[in-house]
């Protein structure tokens, strides 16, 4: 069963954790304050050479905010020239018309911008900060130079029923792609989960709402939704499997199988700094930990579908239920699919009782990874 | 068969990548991919030859006739013809009529 594993065709370059914004789903990690160092441009440069030459080609760089690194120019324009795809994954502050003009002449493919919601106040409420006509100016700035506008919106119960707003927003901004992404409850949105879960019923809404506006736009905007895997039977086939194609290096240097996966205890995570990406990718015990399907236990040991989803998320799965190697909660076969249950069953009432919302910032950050 | 919406494809139309795709060989899969905004694919050899001999400008019937003398012996409209469909069908490429 156990083969060689694959070369990584995916990095993820998360270049800095800092960012302008605060939002409350987040998924970086809670005590981001503790990786504040960032690799140095040599030694991202490093990094693109030896994943371009294990066989990565696909490349995201992403944070926190990408574009407060100011060599961002330098790591596309060396990116360009190794042969990769790259995306640039942003929240659109700190873009303006030299410097996207300045990214694509150094060889960015592909921007994907950020949204919060369609509404002013809310986005402000939801992202801290004045962003929303900025980012309508962004997202002219973008189409200008050329390239599609790609908008990401992270869906959740604050938003969900604000969806046709959201939808027709996409058409008046001329927008090529639109992602609507249901919170994935890591990092922050997981610390905020009670909060942002939203009712089945806003869900299914939802998700008639796009079907309609799929219908009525055909072909104009292609529009992916993704759906909400707390409200699912059967969990996300995560990262293609852990180490399998994926490699995420985080602004410190860490190199991971999957870019949530430094919660996970027990296991050392190395730095680019000491190993080669080689050594790391082929031969760390951490991105062997769950390779393949060795280390299942049942009930994904002995069930069909684990080729295909490979019993899900390893977070998740020690998030819910205290230990990675678990089935992922989320699927009606885990022993554990109640911590999930709970959840959904407390909706409604969680929020209402006004827990707390917790905006990512330094501030939050120092607090909580003290505890 | 055919939706009535997807016209038929037809000789002298001309096929063009989509906006943003690019074909690259990858020495480490030993394949060409077609790479795209957040995504890939790795093509078969067969289809990496359709895709490398679409430049915006070749009719189908000359990238036919093209293909065909690189690989004697072998009727490959058909091929080609079911590829286009489905590369269309996946949004890797426009057809322009002509
Ligand atoms: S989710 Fe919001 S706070 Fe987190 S990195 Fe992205 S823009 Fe910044
Ligand atoms: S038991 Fe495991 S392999 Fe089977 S469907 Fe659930 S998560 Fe997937």
């Amino acid at each position: 069963m156990e083969s060689k594993p694959g070369n990584p065709l995916w990095l993820l370059a998360e270049l800095t954790y800092r960012c302008p914004l605060h939002c409350v789903f987040c998924s970086n990690p809670i005590d981001y304050v503790r990786h504040h160092s960032e690799l140095s441009t040599d030694a991202w440069i490093k990094v693109l050479r030896e994943a371009r030459e294990l066989g990565a080609v696909q490349l995201g760089f992403s944070g926190g905010e990408p574009l407060v690194r100011d060599d961002l120019e330098i790591l596309v324009r060396e990116a360009h020239q190794l042969g990769y795809y790259i995306n640039l994954i942003t929240s659109g502050v700190g873009l303006n018309e030299d410097r996207i003009a300045a990214l694509r002449a150094a060889g960015l493919d592909h921007i994907q911008l950020s949204f919060q919601d369609s509404t002013r106040e809310l986005n402000d409420f939801l992202s801290h900060t004045r962003t929303f006509e900025l980012k309508q100016r962004i997202a002219s700035l973008i189409k200008r130079q050329g390239y599609p506008i790609v908008l990401n919106v992270v869906l959740h119960r604050y938003n969900l029923d604000h969806i046709e707003e959201i939808l027709e927003m996409a058409l008046r901004l001329e927008v090529d792609y639109l992602e609507l992404a249901n919170t994935q409850y890591y990092g922050w949105a997981y610390l905020n989960r009670d909060q942002l879960l939203p009712a089945p019923e806003q869900l299914v809404r939802a998700e008639k709402a796009t079907n309609r506006f799929r219908e009525r736009v055909a072909g104009k905007i292609k529009v992916y939704f993704v759906v909400s895997d707390y409200h699912e039977k059967r969990p996300k086939p995560c990262m293609n499997g852990w180490g399998s194609v994926f490699l995420t290096i985080t602004a410190d240097g860490r190199a991971l199988p999957c870019h949530q996966a430094g919660m996970l205890p027990g296991l050392s995570f190395p730095n680019v700094e000491q190993s080669s990406l080689r050594t790391i990718w082929y031969e760390s015990e951490a991105f062997n930990a769950f390779r393949g399907l060795d280390w299942m236990k049942e009930p994904c040991r002995s069930c069909p579908e684990r080729f295909n989803d490979f019993g899900g998320c390893r977070c998740q799965a020690y998030l819910l239920t205290g230990d990675a190697s678990n089935t992922d909660p989320v699927c009606e076969f885990s022993p554990h699919r109640n911590s999930v249950q709970t959840a959904i069953d407390g909706i409604g009432q969680n929020a209402k009782s006004g827990s707390q919302l917790y905006f990512r910032d330094d501030r939050n950050s120092r607090r909580l990874s003290s505890r | 068969m055919s939706a009535a919406a997807s016209a038929t494809i037809g000789f002298d139309d001309v096929p063009v990548l989509a906006s943003r795709f690019r074909l690259q060989w990858e020495p480490a899969q030993q394949a060409h991919v077609l790479l795209y905004p957040e995504g890939m694919v790795k093509l078969s050899n067969s289809a990496a030859e359709i895709v490398k001999r679409i430049d915006g400008a070749a009719p189908i019937g000359a990238i036919v006739a093209d293909l065909e003398s690189a690989f004697p012996g072998a009727d490959l409209r058909s091929d080609v013809m079911e590829f286009l469909e489905i590369a269309r069908e996946r949004g890797w490429i426009g057809i322009e009529t002509r």
